[in-house]
């Protein structure tokens, strides 16, 4: 029933100005979300983590590269130590010219002091190394030029295979040392080694796996810790956002927990606020409307019981008023007459009432259209005066008395306010039931067409009375509506009449 | 001329119907409670009314209970006059056991026509015959009904249902059809009538009301007697 009714508000036309539901858009439905990366959530997270990733690794960087330095730095050191020291104790073995057995020699010997490294001693075109089988493209050009260049140990980092390599060259002087920073007289004998750098690359690489091993458990924590901001953050925003949901499907006595001193509270505070004023005049709004309706209730009923008494004693007058004076007479049939219109409308008001009060229900039996309309019409009189297009076999469930009411309504309208022919058609399409009645007066123009469902709208204005009670119209709507469908004003086309349509669901099932 | 107890505590519509009563030829006892009326029809021979039109709203006992003790204590035919024509209003009292309902305001005519109707319901039908559906005996010269040699009393709107009804055994007949037959009226009557009066029949007439076998619903039609 209340279903029905949403649905017949949601679908009528804008014929009767009435506010929307505040349940537009469905919005009303509180769901579960899965998080979503987009979120606020997501983007919380995912910036923590990007911001911790960035420092930490920023952090790893800068420390590996400050011990991987250290590192090679002190190896580099200890190898030009132990080589230089090499070289030296050995210079006085060798004589110059040097023959290439004393260069293997030498080789070897530098060698032996030096842990596992190749020696290539050159002298002239002669090159000699520690192991023949060496490959000794390690030692660079580069390297020779520089060894030839400086008196001093020339080295220099190379990759080879793969791995990385020290390569240390100096050229070896005759004589004793004349001290330290002289240079000793150039021989002519160069002598280079390759030392590994692996076990030092091994340790830098070592380090780095540990850091790496290090950041899961940074990154864990980040995510951690942001989550549990986010949920610090974003609780009450949810909490908030449930409310709101809930205020706008008409849950005006809703309010959220205002907890702490910050933005979030703050918020809170002023959704509490808007809400109290938001149920305060919506509260003071039904109230006032509650006391018209009830007002109005109130009037009919007790408009009825006097009008009661009136319509008996009417019906004496009338029966009476040819044995009274010509004047008595007319005095008698206006009070009959106009007591008559005044018990129609006060039917037609506490009908209205009862609407606007959601007191009506239906009582729907299945029924055959063709023939429920017809009797309509021959209750009234109507039979001769109206054309009828009615298929038969057309059935449905409704409520016989409120079709009569909006079946009489608009024939009425059509008999009083058009021009005749009026016609009668009914068709059933799908799921739709269509009553039409169409007269062939001028039609209505588009202001009064705007309110013909308006409560006691007179399209003629300078007819203040009428013959009915200027709630017929909304009444028929009102009954279309308790049915959920509609009535409708087709547009004014030039030679047809006003045309009126009323739309049902065609409901035909068993289930009563 | 059929006497009338009238039942209504507003003065004015009392008046006007006694009036209107009256010039129609009914003799009239009009009284202002429920009580009063009771106890009119408490006098020797139920003081000679052969019909009692109702106010719903009384003071003191209201006419649902005013329905429900007339119904108690014999088959008077009541019609239910009302100023709130509400659903509710006009459901309750027909369970209590009203056979028609008028709502206010209503002319004089009508109100007569409606009388008329309920004393033609309760007067005697012309045709003869002794039926017996399963045990159900309905004695159309006698107007009594027995199932399985109990007597069951029925008022007379529910005796001229069954009578319409089991005249022709299997054949259906409609809401509107059942409103012109028994409660003359044209079809502006009310369905709820015949609802009502079906519901309270099969009250007294089934094993199981909710699973009739006499008076079984045809769904989109209207209503049927039998097959048994």
């Amino acid at each position: 029933m209340r279903a029905a009714k949403q649905a017949a508000a949601k679908t009528a036309p804008g014929t009767v100005a009435r506010p929307p539901t505040t349940t537009e858009g469905g919005g009303g439905r509180p769901r579960r979300r899965l998080p979503r990366v987009d979120g606020l959530r997501g983007r919380l997270l995912i910036t923590v983590v990007v911001v911790a990733l960035i420092s930490a690794v920023t952090a790893t960087a800068l420390a590996y590269r400050e011990s991987r330095d250290a590192v090679l730095k002190r190896a580099q050191n200890a190898a030009v130590d132990d080589f230089r020291g090499r070289v030296e104790q050995l210079v006085p073995e060798i004589d110059v010219p040097i023959d290439p057995r004393s260069m293997a020699r030498f080789a070897s010997k530098v060698s032996s002091g030096l842990r596992g490294s190749l020696v290539v001693v050159q002298y002239r075109d002669f090159t000699v190394g520690s192991d023949p089988s060496a490959d000794r493209t390690r030692i660079t050009p580069e390297l020779r030029v520089a060894v030839r260049a400086h008196p001093r140990v020339s080295l220099q980092r190379v990759q080879y295979a793969g791995k990385p390599w020290l390569v240390l060259g100096a050229p070896v002087g005759l004589g004793p040392p004349s001290g330290p920073g002289a240079a000793a007289q150039p021989s002519g004998v160069e002598i280079f080694a390759v030392v590994s750098l692996a076990e030092e690359e091994r340790d830098t690489a070592e380090l780095v796996r540990s850091v790496q091993g290090g950041l899961v458990p940074v990154v864990l924590l980040a995510v951690l810790l942001a989550l549990l901001a986010a949920r610090t953050v974003l609780r009450p925003v949810r909490r908030l956002a449930r409310a709101t949901r809930r205020l706008a499907t008409g849950e005006l006595s809703i309010r959220v927990e205002e907890k702490g001193r910050d933005e979030l509270a703050e918020l809170a505070h002023t959704f509490n606020e808007t809400a109290g004023t938001l149920e305060h005049t919506v509260g003071e709004l039904r109230e006032q409307e509650a006391l018209a309706r009830r007002f109005v209730a109130d009037v009919s009923h007790e408009l009825r019981t006097p009008l009661a008494a009136m319509t008996m004693v009417c019906g004496v007058l009338d029966e009476d008023a040819d044995q009274l004076t010509p004047d008595t007479a007319h005095a008698a049939r206006t009070v009959s007459a106009e007591t008559a219109k005044l018990a129609r409308l006060v039917d037609d008001l506490i009908e209205i009432s009862r609407f606007d009060a959601r007191a009506v229900a239906l009582t729907v039996h299945e029924l055959d259209l063709a023939e429920a309309i017809r009797a309509s019409l021959a209750a009234r009189c109507w039979t001769h005066r109206v054309e009828t297009d009615l298929p038969p076999g057309i059935r449905a469930r409704l409520d016989r008395r409120r079709l009569d009411v909006i079946v009489a309504n608009l024939v009425a309208n059509a008999l009083r306010h058009g021009a005749p022919p009026v016609t009668v058609t009914v068709r059933a399409e799908d799921d739709r039931l269509t009553v039409s009645v169409a007269d062939h007066g001028p039609g209505l123009p588009p202001e009064a067409a705007r309110h013909v469902f308006d409560r006691f709208y007179k399209a003629d204005s300078s007819r203040a009375r009428s013959e009915g009670s200027g709630l017929g119209m909304a009444i028929a709507l009102e009954n279309a509506r308790l049915h959920g469908g509609t009535i409708e004003i087709a547009p004014r086309t030039p030679g047809t009449g006003a045309v009126f349509t009323l739309r049902l669901p065609l409901r035909t099932d068993s289930a009563s | 001329m059929p006497h009338v107890l009238l039942i209504e505590d507003d003065m004015s519509v009392r008046d006007g119907m006694e009036l209107v009563l009256r010039r129609h030829g009914h003799e009239v006892d009009a009284v202002a409670t429920g009580e009063a009326g009771l106890q009119v029809l408490s006098r020797p021979r139920g003081g000679g009314i052969e019909i009692a039109v109702v106010d719903l709203m009384l003071p003191g006992i209201d006419g649902f209970e005013v329905c429900r003790r007339i119904r108690a204590r014999g088959q008077l035919p009541i019609i239910m006059l009302t100023s709130r024509g509400d659903d509710l209003d006009v459901v309750s009292g027909l369970e209590a056991g009203a056979d028609d309902y008028v709502v206010k305001p209503i002319t004089g005519r009508v109100l007569e026509a409606r009388i008329r109707a309920a004393l033609r319901r309760a007067g005697p039908l012309t045709r003869t015959e002794r039926d017996d559906f399963a045990g159900l005996v309905i004695d159309r010269a006698g107007l009594t009904v027995t199932k399985h040699g109990t007597p069951i009393p029925l008022p007379p709107t529910e005796l001229r249902l069954l009578l319409e009804l089991s005249a022709s055994p299997g054949r259906v007949l409609s809401r509107e059809q059942l409103l012109e037959l028994v409660w003359e009226h044209d079809f502006l009557g009310d369905s709820r009538l015949v609802d009502a009066a079906v519901g309270r029949l099969r009250a007294k007439l089934e094993d199981v009301p909710a699973k009739p076998r006499y008076i079984q619903t045809v769904r989109g039609f209207g209503y049927r007697f039998g097959p048994l």
